[in-house]
């Protein structure tokens, strides 16, 4: 039995990079704690009960139900903590991570990127310097060489560019994504972003977020998506302003196609 | 009816095609053992792949197939094909072939009659139809591990588009997604069978006396249940006769436009469909099919408990309220199997209001069975080891719900293994040793004899410690951020981490596994064990007024019911427990 790893197991979250994490974070850890609370009561009552009423001789059991006030104390406590936890953790928590912000900055400053999803690979499509995308169509996907089916005779295409599962974005900026997929349902999870959303075909769907410090999160598909679903894996690089500038100039034709990360 | 003389019958009509609930109760039993024995075969095989992705597996390996048509092992070593395959079976073999035909089909048929001093169900033959119902859907299900492609492997759950486009490469009908959504008609329309003849025998065939209030909780559980599967179950045979059009005949319910699978467009599809329309369907049953899952569960730990403390349960009619309300309740939260879909703040907020709500009614039937304990005299008899060992398990089960109920953790935690943990730690170390509670307990009023205490012992302490081994690891794994269903996490960052509480989990599943070595042998002798009175647990409810095993027919004389189900220790009676169907204690 090899549990050498065990050693360097988590126990707990990791770290996060985002805004709005840390509410998520502390929602979390308020809840395991209410949870301990209640489980460790409820265990030593448990046990003590085990104890002092196990049958042996010269005990016997009474009939008479023992009157206990604590256990309308304890509901009452209970309703009223997780209406606490839903009305002001949850529910603020929730709605500003769905609603997306008007924009602050002009809208053609908004930093938006399109991401579609297929198996089994992320596409991450940047609108070029314009900040327009192209349109795309079904039919002029190609899996190789244009994997989004942009439309290039329009002019908003022109610039446009998609890069394979490597997800740059610059620190401490809005991050727009519209997210939708090509073929089954896919889920969009970036664990130290604590960003989770479901990608179904058919619609587009809008999340939002801002990382506030630099670093390197895997992006995991969250939802099974068929036989690669444990390899649609991207990552996502949160990185200065002025290297996501550098990188994002030299990448203005579609990158590099990697076909190994495509259907089998 | 009961007292009449019965023809001696012929072997198949006694023993095969029987209308008696007993044997009905006996065989749904069985075959849920076995296909539980099945279901949990595949999760120890999917475990080393888990704990060691990529390395073939001892022993088994070879086996699972070499050769070119082989989905499920290639080298010895798991393929993703198999993994995603043995997953999908795994869950569906375990709920709709397992637990809730063992819970509902043999519990409830062989003990709830009884219980209500009835001579059978209202509709034998009814109930005789909806084993075999079941049992075709089961083989359905088992025979689609043979069939070209091999069997469905879109996860327990189904989402199309997935699933509808699932096993291109097999038979035209005889694949497995197909031979699935097949296998899921016969065992709803089971389900719908059974439940209409238990709503309707618990409300007439009840003994004189036996008035709603003096019903035994497992009799109130299990009406419940009728309830839960009446009503729920036929959204989701909408649904799969739904998919079935999609994969027969290209219907587009849950296709939508514009789909491109593999650089190829899907255009035998009008599309227009919606892959969320079958989520709803589906989770419309399936968070019901949960509390299908819990209640009887509960109902055994009533009556065990019970009689194990012998006093009354504190606050049965509580009890009743409760489960009354958990399962109204329980057809508004499906959608926070949701959340992440990209539900609305104003809808996200009800289904987790809605959420919160439900953890009321559990957390009162917990409280109550533990202030139950208080003032009792307890006797560790075996099947009181797995109740009370239901009560902890099912406490970590439901509290961790809290947290995948509110939306705003639920982002961080959803399709972690933190939902693995959760659910199953309500479904086995919960229903599951709830479920063996039961079979301990029924085993001498089944044959007439008891079953092997030392036995009982070396089953239940590995059991339980080994449950725990398996499920905890996973909260860790789900917090740390590893997402679910996959054939190895070793490559992601956060899942390289974790890898030694998955092997953790691995070593306790296979440990789970020879746990069950003394219960197999203990059920196979006991059915030659020692034979025991009519009433060995001296228990005060209505199945142990009859005889061990009861005939056909059940009762010498039908039984007059004169108090409640739980009258131990009543102060001035003679012993410390008084039948409800004897009339001066």
């Amino acid at each position: 039995m090899n549990f050498g790893m065990l050693a360097d197991s988590r126990f707990w979250l990791p770290d996060d990079f985002s805004e709005h994490g840390g509410r998520i974070d502390t929602l979390i850890n308020s809840v395991h704690w209410f949870m301990a609370a209640l489980f460790v009561g409820w265990g030593i009552f448990f046990v003590y009960c085990m104890v002092k009423f196990r049958q042996r001789p010269g005990h016997t059991a009474n009939y008479t139900p023992v009157k206990a006030k604590v256990s309308k104390y304890l509901e009452v406590g209970i309703v009223v903590f997780e209406a606490f936890l839903l009305l002001y953790f949850s529910i603020p928590a929730w709605a500003d991570y769905r609603n997306i912000p008007e924009p602050k900055e002009g809208a053609d400053e908004r930093f938006e990127v399109r991401v579609v999803a297929q198996q089994y690979a992320w596409n991450i499509h940047y609108p070029g310097p314009d900040r327009e995308f192209g349109p795309c169509r079904p039919e002029l996907v190609d899996e190789t060489t244009n994997p989004v089916g942009l439309d290039l005779a329009d002019p908003a295409a022109a610039d446009d560019f998609v890069s394979i599962n490597n997800f740059y974005m610059p620190v401490n900026r809005e991050v727009f994504v519209r997210l939708s997929s090509k073929d089954v349902i896919h889920s969009f999870s970036m664990a130290k972003l604590r960003v989770k959303q479901d990608v179904i075909p058919g619609m587009e769907t809008p999340i939002w977020f801002k990382a506030i410090k630099e670093g390197e999160t895997d992006i995991t598909c969250a939802q099974l998506c068929g036989l690669g679903h444990y390899r649609m894996k991207g990552r996502a690089f949160i990185v200065s302003q002025q290297a996501f500038d550098d990188w994002f100039a030299k990448a203005s034709v579609v990158e590099e196609f990697d076909e190994d990360d495509f259907d089998d | 009816m009961s007292g009449d003389h019965h023809p001696e019958l012929s072997f198949w009509r006694k023993y095969i095609f029987s209308i008696d609930h007993k044997v009905i109760g006996v065989q749904y039993a069985v075959t849920a053992l076995v296909f539980l024995m099945v279901g949990f075969s595949l999760i120890m095989i999917m475990r080393y792949q888990m704990a060691y992705p990529g390395q073939s597996i001892p022993v088994l390996g070879n086996l699972l197939g070499s050769d070119e048509s082989a989905y499920i092992a290639a080298d010895g070593s798991m393929l993703p094909e198999g993994y995603n395959a043995f997953g999908a079976m795994h869950g569906t073999i375990m709920i709709f072939l397992g637990v809730v035909p063992l819970a509902v089909g043999g519990f409830g048929n062989y003990v709830m009659p009884l219980q209500i001093g009835a001579p059978d169900m209202s509709f034998p033959r009814l109930n005789m139809a909806s084993y075999w119902v079941f049992f075709v859907g089961g083989v359905i299900m088992l025979a689609s591990f043979f069939v070209t492609g091999g069997s469905a492997n879109s996860g327990w759950t189904s989402y199309p588009p997935l699933s509808d486009i699932a096993n291109e490469g097999g038979h035209y009908f005889w694949n497995g997604q197909t031979m699935w959504l097949l296998g899921m008609v016969f065992l709803i329309t089971s389900s719908l069978l059974g439940s209409i003849n238990f709503i309707v025998t618990i409300i007439h065939l009840r003994a004189p006396g036996l008035t709603f209030f003096r019903l035994p909780f497992f009799v109130w559980a299990q009406f419940i249940t009728a309830f839960l599967l009446l009503l729920a179950f036929p959204p989701l045979e909408a649904a799969g006769v739904l998919q079935l059009m999609d994969r027969l005949f290209d219907t587009s319910f849950f296709m939508p436009s514009g789909l491109i699978v593999g650089g190829q467009i899907l255009d035998q599809y009008s599309g227009g469909g919606n892959p969320l329309l079958w989520q709803h369907l589906f989770w419309f049953l399936a968070h019901p099919e949960v509390y299908v899952l819990i209640l009887p569960a509960m109902g055994i730990v009533g009556d065990v408990i019970a009689n194990n403390i012998r006093k009354p349960l504190w606050g049965y009619n509580t009890l009743v309220y409760s489960s009354i309300f958990l399962g109204f309740m329980s057809f508004v939260v499906w959608a926070h199997h949701m959340f992440i879909t990209g539900m609305g703040t104003t809808l996200s907020a009800f289904f987790a209001a809605t959420t919160m709500i439900i953890s009321v009614p559990s957390v009162i039937i917990l409280t109550c069975f533990l202030i139950s304990l208080w003032g009792g005299a307890i006797r560790y008899t075996v099947p009181m080891l797995f109740a009370l060992s239901f009560l902890p398990m099912f406490a970590i089960g439901g509290l961790t719900g809290l947290p995948l109920g509110l939306p705003a953790s639920d982002i961080f935690l959803h399709d972690t293994y933190y939902v693995i943990g959760h659910f199953h730690y309500v479904v086995a170390p919960g229903t599951v040793m709830a479920l063996f509670a039961g079979i301990y307990y029924w085993f001498p009023k089944v044959t007439g004899r008891s079953m092997s205490k030392t036995l009982g012992l070396l089953h239940f302490w590995p059991s339980f410690i080994c449950m725990n081994a398996v499920f905890m690891p996973m909260f860790f794994v789900g917090l740390a951020g590893v997402s679910r269903r996959l054939w190895s996490q070793e490559e992601y960052e956060l899942g390289a981490l974790t890898m030694g509480w998955v092997r953790m989990s691995s070593w306790g599943a296979w440990g789970l596994g020879v746990a069950q070595i003394p219960f197999i042998i203990n059920f196979f002798i006991s059915i030659r064990g020692k034979k025991v009175d009519q009433n060995p647990w001296q228990a005060t409810t209505l199945e142990w007024a009859a005889p061990s095993p009861p005939p056909h027919g059940n009762f010498e004389v039908t039984p007059v019911v004169h108090r409640g189900p739980y009258e131990y220790s009543v102060p001035g009676h003679k012993n410390d427990f008084s039948p409800q169907h004897i009339s001066e204690a």
